[in-house]
């Protein structure tokens, strides 16, 4: 089964992750990448209370993601994969090699983000990484659960507002 | 009215959901006591991590609230929340809150805000019921 949605969300572990997406794929565990994260025993500890008994988490910062891939996309069991931002996605991305779709989940407003979608804002270099992305053989989507439409990039960076 | 006489003030207590559960939880609690006002309401719907955590900071400074109810144990308000609590001790986080849990809150009186966050959380668990047929 292994990773069955790779994805960008600044706010992690939360509900659309853990119930919107975990429920209907039948999520058995998470990768949360994040070089803070996975420095900070109270952030890991923060984040494993907040998913349910039948999930298990893994933290690795980037480079250990890379590293252990292998172990994740062989996993017999169904499991999401999250960053907290598009810079560590495309790191993640270049190393693996190996990843087709990255789902764009929520990426929200601060100084310097423009509105894309109503949960996806991005700074100008925000945008070269994402193209950087698709330039690496990623398709890139926004989508933020199961239920609403997949909207490609091209149609992202034209904004919802036309 | 003289508040002389008036007896303790109630605990208050913000209410952190998605969407609109925190506004439909208070309304009701409102429709059912007209104790509504003991209830802060705020949503996590569209805000990044900093923004929930800045917004629920600040109603806790507005009003002095010292408990926080969330709905879902693995959502953003919860992990921001749990933030400040970290550097609170004495405020007091439930998770998982239901129109039962509102109702023994805001009646609450004599007791700290922890007793009045744990009495309405026992209140709220045993709310919850499969009701047998026949």
């Amino acid at each position: 089964m292994a990773i069955q949605l790779y994805r960008i969300d600044d706010r992690l572990i939360h509900g659309q992750v853990v119930v919107g997406w975990g429920q209907p794929h039948n999520i058995r565990f998470l990768v949360l990448v994040d070089d803070l994260v996975a420095s900070s025993d109270w952030e890991k500890e923060l984040y494993r209370m907040a998913i349910p008994p039948e999930m298990e988490i893994y933290f690795a910062d980037v480079e250990t993601a890379i590293r252990d891939h292998p172990r994740y996309a062989n996993d017999p069991r169904p499991g999401i994969l999250i960053t907290g931002d598009i810079a560590s996605m495309l790191r993640l991305v270049k190393g693996v090699k190996a990843i087709g779709s990255v789902n764009l989940g929520g990426i929200h407003h601060r100084a310097g983000r423009a509105e894309k979608l109503r949960y996806v804002f991005l700074t100008p270099e925000e945008e070269v990484q994402l193209h950087a992305l698709e330039s690496s053989g990623v398709e890139v989507t926004a989508q933020d659960v199961p239920s609403a439409r997949s909207r490609p990039l091209a149609e992202v960076l034209e904004g919802e507002t036309k | 009215m003289s508040d002389e006489g008036a007896g303790p003030e109630k605990p208050k207590a913000i209410v952190v959901g998605h969407g609109e559960f925190s506004a439909g939880l208070v309304s009701a609690v409102g429709q059912i006591c007209g104790l509504a006002d003991k209830l802060v309401v705020l949503s996590n719907t569209g805000m990044a991590p900093g923004d929930i955590e800045a917004a629920i900071r600040s109603e806790l400074a507005r009003t002095g609230a010292k408990v926080i109810f969330t709905d879902l144990p693995g959502g953003s308000g919860t992990i921001a929340a749990r933030r400040i609590a970290k550097e609170n001790p004495d405020l007091v986080l439930v998770t998982g809150v239901n129109l039962a849990t509102l109702l023994d809150f805001v009646f609450s009186a004599g007791g700290t805000p922890e007793e009045a966050a744990r009495a309405a959380a026992e209140r709220g668990k045993a709310s919850l019921i499969v009701i047998e047929r026949g």
